[in-house]
């Protein structure tokens, strides 16, 4: 079995499973945010039941802090959600972040663990080894009143990426690649699992980006086989037991897919859609905004490339730099590294840690026909603002580096 | 659920995703009718003011990509939308939809915009009375169709009282 086949057996008391079958299974945390909440706490309260609290995360991320009444009023309906049924897993404003970023933080997410939540890019903790995946608030609450929940068996894909990357090539330009080479419904309904050398290589920074924009492809997940790097971030920090799950030598793929690491170089998604790939050295647009931020690329990791290429420059003159640490954490650990007197000796303004600019409700709201670069996963129509804006997709050097030129740029043609 | 539908068609191309479904700066209420008022507000602004109870919604593969939130099928409802037709779903708005009683159909068919469809739910034929051309799709298999029917908030009552 796949690594996907074998938590779903493993979670509906199964010895094997099989793709295309449907099975109940027990379900380890369920998420909501402040967004996917309000619709499942008005679900939830038809039931007449007590939520299970031990396996429910409540994260306000989105719209928080309140930025208008009506947002203020969604908040709300957490906090009493909270209150009334004594979760005491919920985060707030100021000892939050983007929800992803805290259920790994926090220990919620780690290998062999089945995880849902109220957000699409629930798959990023498929970089520790879990099936984590995105579901609806309807569902969600379901889940916390019962803890179990139906999964259709996904077919599997297993994607190889070998090779050494190049200095400014990141977990991002793997994936943009990787999508732009299958479609964004090349992996619809199925299970990603990624191997090879260089993703061994990979920071579980860069890992979880990968797994975050597995849903980019139409996946239900994108797991990565949990090793060291992921067990020294579990240490001190994880909920409970995990074991991790592997995938078996005769396992069944759909369909492999084989890249060499060394063809591949610093990529942008041009709009609408993430597959829309081109080289960042092959395209000349103009930005009105520079964004580094989200569950995608707004970990320390991500700071600390953006800052690396911004030292000692300014943002240019005519575009503004938005820095959105993804969490309380990341950002005191940018305040004690120095990255954040780097951004804003550049000129970059800096903001709490919530998912910020990435869907064009909260702030960093784009005017008709501005475009910006942004670090995050999604350059739909609207997706950050008028409707005829543009996002560019790519990792957080391209940022940095078109943040200072004012136009798309590959980091390594900054002079 | 009804076994027979006949609705004027809104057409629309591949991956149209949830975003142009329903923006996320209106995702402050999970209120079918209060976000059917902004439904495909940046792509067909006509859509909210011109759709009427009944119309199918006839898309390209991949609808419904992108985010996970339940306003997208939910503004379809409220607007009175009775099915969704297209080629291929995005698992999550699948889900969404089955769940709180949207019915999807996998079919890729010619159809444009105001074509009239007779869809049959129980022969599983669809009927473009414009063009007179006749399509297959296969059920939804049984644990599916039953909670389509049952819907989720019911299902897990029941499921409670077990």
């Amino acid at each position: 079995m796949t690594i996907a086949e074998k938590i779903l057996a493993t979670h509906a008391n199964r010895n094997s499973v099989s793709p295309k079958e449907i099975v109940d299974a027990r379900i380890d945390y369920v998420m909501v945010n402040d967004v996917t909440g309000l619709p499942a706490f008005e679900v939830f309260e038809e039931f007449g039941t007590t939520p299970i609290r031990e396996k429910t995360v409540l994260i306000q991320d989105h719209y928080v802090p309140n930025k208008d009444v009506a947002s203020a009023e969604q908040a709300k309906s957490m906090r009493e959600f909270a209150r009334k049924y004594a979760i005491r897993k919920h985060f707030d404003v100021g000892r939050s972040g983007v929800c992803h970023q805290i259920m790994i933080e926090h220990g919620f997410a780690a290998p062999g663990r089945l995880i849902v939540g109220a957000d699409s890019h629930t798959c990023s903790y498929g970089a520790l080894g879990a099936l984590s995946t995105g579901i609806g608030s309807s569902e969600a609450a379901s889940v916390m009143a019962t803890g179990e929940l139906w999964f259709r068996v996904p077919e599997s894909q297993k994607f190889t990426v070998d090779g050494e990357l190049g200095k400014y090539v990141m977990g991002k330009d793997i994936i943009l690649h990787i999508i732009g080479d299958i479609g964004v419904s090349g992996s619809l309904y199925r299970s990603m699992e990624f191997y090879g050398s260089a993703i061994v290589s990979l920071s579980l920074s860069d890992r979880i980006t990968i797994s975050n924009m597995a849903i980019e492809a139409g996946a239900k997940c994108g797991i990565i086989p949990p090793d060291e790097k992921v067990f020294d971030h579990l240490k001190d920090r994880v909920i409970g037991e995990y074991s991790p799950v592997y995938a078996d030598k005769d396992a069944e793929y759909e369909d492999i897919f084989e890249y060499d690491a060394a063809e591949m170089v610093p990529m942008v998604a041009k709009p609408h859609l993430p597959e829309n790939v081109i080289p960042a050295s092959e395209i000349d647009v103009e930005i009105d905004q520079a964004y580094l931020g989200s569950c995608t690329n707004g970990r320390i990791e991500d700071l600390r490339s953006a800052a690396a290429v911004l030292a000692g420059k300014k943002v240019h003159p005519f575009v503004r730099m938005i820095v959105v640490p993804a969490s309380r954490s990341v950002f005191l650990e940018a305040l004690s590294e120095g990255l954040i007197k780097v951004f804003m000796d550049a000129d970059a303004y800096v903001a709490g840690p919530t998912c910020g600019a990435c869907l064009g409700g909260y702030m960093g709201v784009l005017a008709e026909g501005e475009r910006c670069v942004s670090s995050t996963n999604r350059n739909f129509i609207g997706r950050m603002g008028h409707k005829d804006s543009e996002v560019y997709l790519a990792n957080p050097a391209v940022v940095a580096a078109s943040a200072i030129t004012g136009r798309i740029t590959d980091p390594e043609d900054l002079s | 659920m009804k076994k027979y539908i006949e609705g004027r068609v809104w057409r629309f191309s591949d991956n149209v995703d949830t975003d142009q479904i329903i923006p996320a700066k209106y995702l402050v209420t999970g209120d079918r009718r209060e976000l059917a008022k902004h439904a495909f507000e940046n792509v067909r602004p006509e859509f909210a003011e011109d759709v009427r109870e009944g119309d199918i919604i006839v898309g390209g593969k991949n609808f419904g990509s992108g985010s996970s939130r339940e306003h997208a099928p939910r503004a379809l409802l409220g607007a009175g939308i009775a099915c969704v037709i297209a080629p291929s779903f995005a698992r999550i708005f699948y889900r969404n939809s089955i769940n709180i009683g949207l019915p999807l159909v996998e079919c890729d068919l010619d159809a444009g915009d105001g074509d009239v469809l007779v869809v049959n739910f129980e022969n599983g034929r669809i009927v473009n009375m414009n063009t007179k051309s006749a399509y297959t799709f296969p059920p939804l298999p049984d644990f599916l169709m039953k909670l389509l029917d049952v819907g989720l908030i019911e299902n897990t009552k029941r499921k409670l009282k077990r």
